[in-house]
């Protein structure tokens, strides 16, 4: 069981520290144009979760690779690099580029910014380009704003993907207090938080039953105990998000209430709890099932 | 960057603000103009703060409750704990030879402890009431001007002859900047993290959207911050 940062929740550069903390840093996602991101106000808090419209800001794949990508080697932290486009061709390119690159383990997939227009491509149609452009492990990072999660799951493994990234924000609206206008620049952003929680245990469930590849499960974890939920549910890894922005600290406040946890329940590693939730069934007959 | 959970020692009303007192922990209190995620109960999000005053075994901030977050840091009870992560940012540089603080509404908050480390320099204080300008007390040698009158009023006359550290809102720290050009200005933007780390705070600088929590909040350079896409 790692744990990494949510992709867009942690800049490795300006906190080496907190970065230091994890099995694998997760950039923000890289696009192949530089964006300077979506006009303030970019964040608001609500009652249980958080919205964001930061916009995909990132230098671009050039900058990236000429200037962050070394800094990021010196963090000694592994590197999952987040890639984002407007085409699946866009996705395409962005792998061939990072191929070469042996200081990155991994190419994260971001087929659903919220805060985006979406590619006109399906997820499984942009893992096929991105397949066919790198031998990186690809993981997609889905959103749960979809009918049927594990439909999408087993597309994009069907279309190549070595894992699932469980799950992206889901789009949300706050108001102002006194004016009822959109807090936010672009009025909706991507809700993350607490309120996420049984969103994406949902997404690690159903796709857990419907898929052979890991998956990272993400969405509004903040203790131990969330951990322990999102590995019964099915999750190999998970990433933190918003909760690194109340507690920089929570990478090892977090492995360490897990420690805690899953011997208090009896195991001896957290990867003994995995598919806990699907009862005494062996994942193998519940993915074949899914399939007939 | 330091994050510990402090013990609430004081909750005091000072006009329409609130005086937070914490007991320091092991916690810096950094350079005035720095600031300092409070993490109210019950809460998502933290909420920076600057820090007001640095008395002997304490760190006080001063509020303005103005929605759910502030709300709960100032409906907090003597005893109770509340999560610190700081300081942070980049505080004023305190290395100037004839400082003159300026500050309008909630934006007197760093000054008490800025005016200590200076040395007690002169203060203009700008308010919307009576009422606001109780705040006021915090801050030694200061002149209070209520609106409708303006700090700039009083500021023509001195921005030539003194180094301007101004806080407050947008539109006065504008204008400041226009009658002391070299001012050193403390923004605000909403932050989720404090720390580099949510891009939340982009503010534009010089053209161009950057991080207020790494850049800042103390800044020279004029910053925007309505919508520019």
């Amino acid at each position: 069981m790692r744990i990494l940062n949510a992709s867009g929740c942690l800049d490795a550069l300006t906190a080496p520290e907190v970065t230091a903390q994890l099995d694998a840093f997760v950039s923000k996602t890289v696009t192949p144009l530089p964006r300077e991101g979506n006009a303030p106000v970019r964040i608001a808090e609500t009652d249980a979760g958080m919205l964001n419209s930061i916009g995909l800001a990132n230098p671009g794949i050039d900058a990236f690779l000429a200037e962050k990508l070394p800094r990021l080697v010196d963090v000694g932290v592994p590197l999952w690099v987040s890639v984002g486009g407007f085409e699946a061709s866009e996705f395409a390119e962005l792998c061939r580029r990072l191929d070469d690159r042996d200081e990155i383990d991994v190419v994260e997939l971001n087929v659903s910014c919220p805060n985006v227009e979406a590619a006109a491509e399906s997820a499984a149609e942009i893992v096929a380009a991105a397949r066919n452009a790198t031998s990186k492990p690809l993981y997609a990072k889905l959103s749960p704003a979809v009918p049927d999660i594990a439909e999408v799951g087993r597309a994009a493994e069907a279309a190549g993907a070595d894992g699932l990234s469980l799950v992206n924000t889901i789009r949300g609206l706050a108001l102002d207090e006194r004016t009822l206008e959109p807090v936010l620049g672009p009025a909706v952003g991507g809700y993350s938080g607490p309120a996420l929680k049984p969103i994406a245990l949902a997404a690690v469930f159903a796709c857990y039953r419907s898929v052979r590849i890991p998956i990272v499960g993400m969405g509004g974890i903040r203790s131990g105990r969330d951990v322990v939920e999102f590995a019964a549910a099915g999750a190999a890894d998970v990433a933190l998000g918003t909760t690194l922005f109340s507690d920089p600290y929570a990478p090892q406040r977090v492995r360490d209430e897990l420690a805690a946890e899953v011997a208090a329940l009896g195991y001896s590693h957290a990867d003994d709890v995995r598919g806990l939730a699907h009862g005494e069934a062996n994942r193998q007959l519940l993915v074949e099932a899914s399939r007939t | 960057m330091r994050r510990e959970a402090l013990s609430v020692a004081g909750v005091e009303a000072v006009g329409p603000y609130t005086l937070l007192r914490l007991e320091r922990g092991r916690m810096e209190p950094g350079i005035p103009g720095q600031f300092f995620m409070l993490q109210p109960p019950e809460r998502v999000l933290p909420r920076p703060m600057s820090l007001c005053a640095a008395p002997a075994g304490q760190l006080a901030f001063l509020i303005d409750a103005i929605g759910p977050g502030t709300r709960a840091l100032v409906s907090v009870d003597r005893g109770e704990q509340i999560s610190v992560l700081g300081p942070l940012g980049n505080g004023y540089r305190i290395d100037v030879e004839t400082p003159l603080l300026v500050g309008g509404g909630i934006g007197v908050a760093p000054f008490p402890y800025l005016s200590e480390r200076l040395g007690s320099p002169p203060a203009l204080l700008g308010f919307r009431s009576a009422w606001h300008a109780e705040a006021a007390a915090l801050v030694p040698q200061a002149e209070v001007v209520i609106d409708p009158v303006l700090v700039t009023e009083p500021l023509e006359e001195l921005a030539s002859s003194h180094n301007v550290l101004a806080c407050g809102p947008e539109p006065m720290l504008r204008a400041v900047q226009q009658l002391a050009p070299d001012a050193q200005l403390a923004w605000e933007a909403p932050m989720a993290c404090g720390y580099g780390a949510c891009y939340g705070c982009a503010v534009e600088i010089e053209g161009e959207l950057k991080r207020l929590c790494i850049e800042g909040p103390v800044l020279q350079q004029n910053v925007r911050q309505e919508a520019c896409a």
